[in-house]
């Protein structure tokens, strides 16, 4: 009897599963079934053995029905219930059956820098004919458990990314692939030393070229969190996965305007998941994925051990199909890896197929391999996304700007790469040649100077040249001009500082306080809001903005019911098409390109067509040899309507910022406002170079989500600027009325002579 | 400290009455409208950095600029002048009074704010307690240590400099220590309250009879 028993058991286990999938045991007379169960199992001894076996293959008939169907129409929020399964495999599952042997690295268990992330050194075996090789991988990813608290489901504090971070460094010192597994519903939204923002764009800057080939497969992908090691050379996923910008609930809850401690009606949360596009069919259409992993029917648990067979299948073809692209010599590899990929479907059906590929592929790349692998990495993720945005630009116009970059691009060769390389040359020569001349001069004069300046009475040491004219006209220039006066002066009315209670601040007159004080409290230093014209308007100089790309517009790629109009009126209203402004300026004799992330379009939030503004400006700037600014005005993090074209805008842009950075470009940020989340997290975040205007928030995520995630409350200021100051993310906090000298300074500071200083 | 001090008096007063009357005035002219009504309870500003603000008791308009005016503790409203809602009044205007409950903690620290006698921070700084003190405290607990003028009983630091600190007051026994050692006190705040030898049987009667006493 204690096999029956056992199938008991399994058909138990079977419901209850499918209840939890279906939230709920009212779907498919789940609960009569459990009904029944519990009937059978108090009534165990009144059945002989071959009657009890019979009522339970009745139940498993139905149990096996009825995942069928849940199969057949399964739904995204389904998937994300799967997901979240503590029946689910978790990544401690895949290291114990798809490697050989694995030794945990910065902790193990409880005892751990964060454990809601695993960092171990494997071994994975290769076949090759008879012969046996070990490989060794660094795998890196989340840790769910299955039901273990502290490891916070996966959800990884700061330091948990940055152990993955310095362990990434390790396989790159070694030369070993990175496996990444994301099991993270997010990022743990703390703004403790490093900053969950800051820690992530730091993890995407290093990733970015990062010389070793990176494998990633997600299962659960929550946004920021998923992209702290999730940027790769191949991204798989799961097929009972998800990858999204954010939690359905999330959604639904900023979509149906949901006040904290409510819960979003559950149809708007199924419909929010279908909207966001989270399942791996609909990544991989996206191109936000390469391929995906074939889960047996309703996902696989933590004991499929066939899945886990075809796991280390896939995991070692996506790894050899990366080397091989880096490879010159790999047609025939190459051919029969493709050969394989044909057949190997029914691995699931028919668990003892022959797994192994039989293709001796070595993992370390030489130099010139690894060139080609950051290379390809670039331009893997350039192509994202690429049609999810608006281009009104037509052919011709794409053909004359074609023309221009490529004529600009022979033209800034021949002067910086040829000619200034050239007169640099010549210049160091000269410099050389005459402090030589002078140290020689001045020892053969110093007698006679000496004498003179005895005989003439002249006290020691000659006095330096006054201030120039020049000098005094270029901190003239550096003064805010009387061009632009906003429009918010024109009320005759008196606001009050925010600060007044604390610091006694008087009421201040509007006209005052927009125009001469602009918009700063007189007392406190308090910045109210501008709004973004009077910057255009006072920190660059007069008539110096020329715009680019204007004509790259927000679209709705996922066509979400709401945002096309949304998108509509928000660009009647702003005469513009995206949130984000690109161009060309002049502060005194410097010229910067600019990238102005503004609050009036959808508060600044980043989508498709604004990253590809973001990279097209990174590119003109490499291609100039100007200074890069990006001035975040306001942004509210990723687009969530976009879905996933939204998140893939964080590793897109930030390679073009790598790539630009490591070109020699310099790069500034200055943050102002409110700037969160994914944008922060990346191609913001990311630079050397960061300082915000007096008042302003930074951070990952705003309190309502920090409360709703960590459970606790947080201090007023905790995104204050001085807190990011404090904490070594940003290096100055500017008053608004000076920013126009500090970025001169600053570019002048970190910029050198050259500006574009290597 | 008082030689002659009616404890009975002192009880039976804040038995009689056990609240602060707190009165609510206009910071500045303006048109007033009321946003609570009489004997509407309302609460200060809340949360563990006192983030949450208090219930708002009316608005205050001057020059378009409507400014919204907060409780700061928790009572009930009281004598509202209702008279003056939607009226233009001037500023110090008494609007309301706010029927504060005192608690047991608020009426033992008020009867001996008024008891004992306080010696105040000189300047805002860290303070410790000189060793020999912190030494007899640790042994014998506070209420042992008896001190008189000119003694060195704590330790400014300030700037990682450290300087003794004289007592300068009655002379008496440590009754209360309103500073936690390393923290920085301002100015002027009291630091420690001290009780003559002989009051202190009557002092600890009457802290006894209060926390018994009220609900």
């Amino acid at each position: 009897m204690e096999h029956i028993r056992k199938r008991l058991a399994k058909c138990e286990e079977g419901i209850r599963y499918l209840c939890q999938i279906k939230e709920g045991c009212e779907w498919g007379n789940l609960s009569g079934l459990l009904a029944k169960l519990d009937e059978l199992k108090a009534s165990f001894y009144d059945y002989s053995e071959d009657g009890f076996s019979d009522e339970v293959s009745q139940i498993e008939e139905a149990v096996a029905f009825l995942a069928e169907r849940c199969q057949e129409e399964i739904s995204s929020m389904d998937r994300v219930r799967i997901v979240r399964s503590p029946l689910r495999f978790s990544l401690k599952d895949i290291l114990e059956n798809v490697y050989e042997d694995y030794t945990e690295l910065g902790g193990e268990g409880e005892a751990n820098i964060d454990p809601a992330m695993v960092v171990a050194k494997a071994n994975i075996l290769r076949r090759v004919k008879n012969r046996v090789f070990t490989q060794q991988v660094m795998v890196i990813g989340h840790e769910k458990g299955h039901g273990e608290e502290f490891r916070n489901g996966g959800s990884t504090k700061p330091w948990g990314n940055e152990k993955a971070l310095r362990f990434m460094q390790v396989a790159e010192t070694e030369g070993i692939p990175i496996h990444s597994y994301i099991f993270t519903p997010g990022a743990y939204p703390v703004e403790e030393y490093p900053g969950a923002a800051q820690q992530i764009a730091r993890n995407l800057y290093a990733m970015a070229k990062l010389r070793v080939p990176i494998v990633s497969i997600i299962s659960e992908g929550g946004s920021g969190g998923a992209e702290a090691i999730g940027l790769a050379d191949f991204r798989l996923m799961f097929s009972h996965g998800y990858y999204s910008v954010i939690s359905p609930e999330g959604a639904a809850a900023i979509e149906g305007r949901v006040g904290e401690g409510q819960k979003a009606p559950k149809e708007l949360v199924e419909q929010c998941a279908e909207y966001l596009k989270i399942t791996a069919q609909d990544n991989l259409e996206l191109g936000t994925i390469d391929r995906i992993v074939e889960e047996p029917p309703l996902g696989a648990k933590h004991d499929d051990f066939a899945f886990f067979k075809r796991l280390r299948f896939e995991m070692m073809r996506a790894t050899d199909e990366v080397v091989l692209k880096t490879k010159s010599l790999r047609a025939f590899r190459a051919y029969e890896l493709k050969l394989k990929k044909a057949g190997d479907d029914d691995v699931l059906v028919n668990p003892d197929q022959d797994t192994n590929l039989h293709i001796d592929i070595s993992w370390e790349l030489n130099n010139d391999e690894q060139k080609r692998l950051l290379a390809l990495r670039a331009k893997k993720y350039r192509a994202m996304a690429a049609k999810a945005y608006l281009n009104d630009t037509t052919r011709f116009g794409e053909f004359c700007k074609k023309t221009s970059t490529r004529a600009a691009k022979v033209y800034y060769t021949v002067v910086y790469d040829i000619l200034k390389r050239q007169q640099k040359q010549v210049e160091k020569v000269i410099k050389e040649v005459s402090g030589e001349g002078s140290s020689f001069v001045k020892r053969l004069s110093s007698p006679f100077t000496a004498a003179y300046d005895f005989i003439a009475h002249k006290p020691a040491g000659r006095a330096g040249k006054a201030p120039s004219a020049a000098g005094r006209q270029e901190a003239l220039a550096l003064e805010f001009g009387d061009t632009y006066t906003s429009p918010l002066a024109n009320e005759d009315r008196t606001v009050t500082c925010p600060n007044a209670a604390s610091r006694g601040c008087k009421d201040l007159w509007v006209p005052d306080l927009y125009g001469e004080f602009c918009g700063v409290c007189e007392n406190c230093g308090h910045h109210f809001p501008l709004e973004y014209q009077w910057y255009l308007n006072n920190l660059f100089d007069r008539d110096s903005i020329r715009e680019f790309n204007a004509k790259i517009g927000a679209s709705n790629p996922l066509n979400h019911p709401v945002l096309r109009q949304k998108l509509q009126n928000v660009k009647n209203e702003t005469k513009r098409h995206s949130a984000i402004i690109t161009f060309q300026a002049r502060l005194l004799e410097v010229e910067l390109v600019v990238a102005m992330l503004y609050s009036d379009f959808r508060n600044g939030t980043v989508g498709a067509a604004e990253g590809e503004k973001f990279v097209q400006a990174c590119e003109l700037a490499k291609l100039q040899r100007k200074p890069l600014l990006a001035y975040v005005h306001t942004t509210g993090g990723i687009r969530i309507q976009e879905g996933t074209m939204g998140v893939i805008q964080m590793p897109k842009c930030t390679l073009a910022v790598r790539d630009y950075v490591d070109a020699g470009g310099l790069y500034i940020v200055v943050y102002d406002n409110n700037s969160y989340a994914g944008p922060v997290a990346s191609f913001l975040g990311c630079s050397h170079y960061q300082f915000a205007i007096r008042s302003s928030r930074i951070g990952f995520a705003g309190y309502r989500v920090i409360r709703d995630t960590t459970g606790q409350d947080i201090p007023p200021d905790y995104h204050s600027a001085r807190n990011a100051l404090k904490r070594g993310h940003i290096h100055g906090i500017w008053d608004r009325r000076e920013f126009r000298r500090n970025l001169h300074q600053a570019l002048m500071t970190m910029g050198g002579r050259n500006l574009y200083y290597r | 400290m008082h030689d002659e001090i009616d404890f009975d008096q002192i009880l039976s007063q804040y038995r009689a009455d056990p609240y602060e009357y707190i009165e609510v005035t206009t910071p500045h002219a303006g048109r007033l409208v009321f946003k609570t009504s009489e004997e509407k309870p309302v609460s200060g500003p809340s949360g563990e950095w006192q983030h949450l603000p208090g219930t708002l008791l009316y608005e205050l308009e001057r020059e378009r600029n409507v400014k919204p005016v907060r409780s700061v503790v928790n009572g009930v409203v009281a004598n509202l002048e209702r008279a003056l809602d939607g009226q233009f009044v001037e500023a110090g205007e008494k609007v309301m009074i706010i029927r504060h409950p005192l608690k047991k903690r608020e009426i033992i620290d008020r009867i001996l704010r008024n008891v004992l006698s306080m010696f105040l921070a000189p300047e805002r700084a860290k303070y410790f307690f000189a060793l020999d003190i912190q030494s007899r405290i640790d042994k014998h607990g506070q209420r042992s240590i008896s001190i008189k003028p000119g003694d060195e009983v704590l330790t400014m630091s300030l700037m990682k400099r450290d300087t003794p600190v004289l007592y300068q007051g009655e002379p008496g026994i440590i009754h209360s220590v309103y500073f936690t050692p390393g923290a920085t006190v301002d100015q002027d705040q009291p630091l420690i309250g001290i009780c003559p030898e002989d009051k202190l049987p009557l002092i600890q009667k009457i802290i006894a009879r209060v926390k018994s006493e009220w609900e």
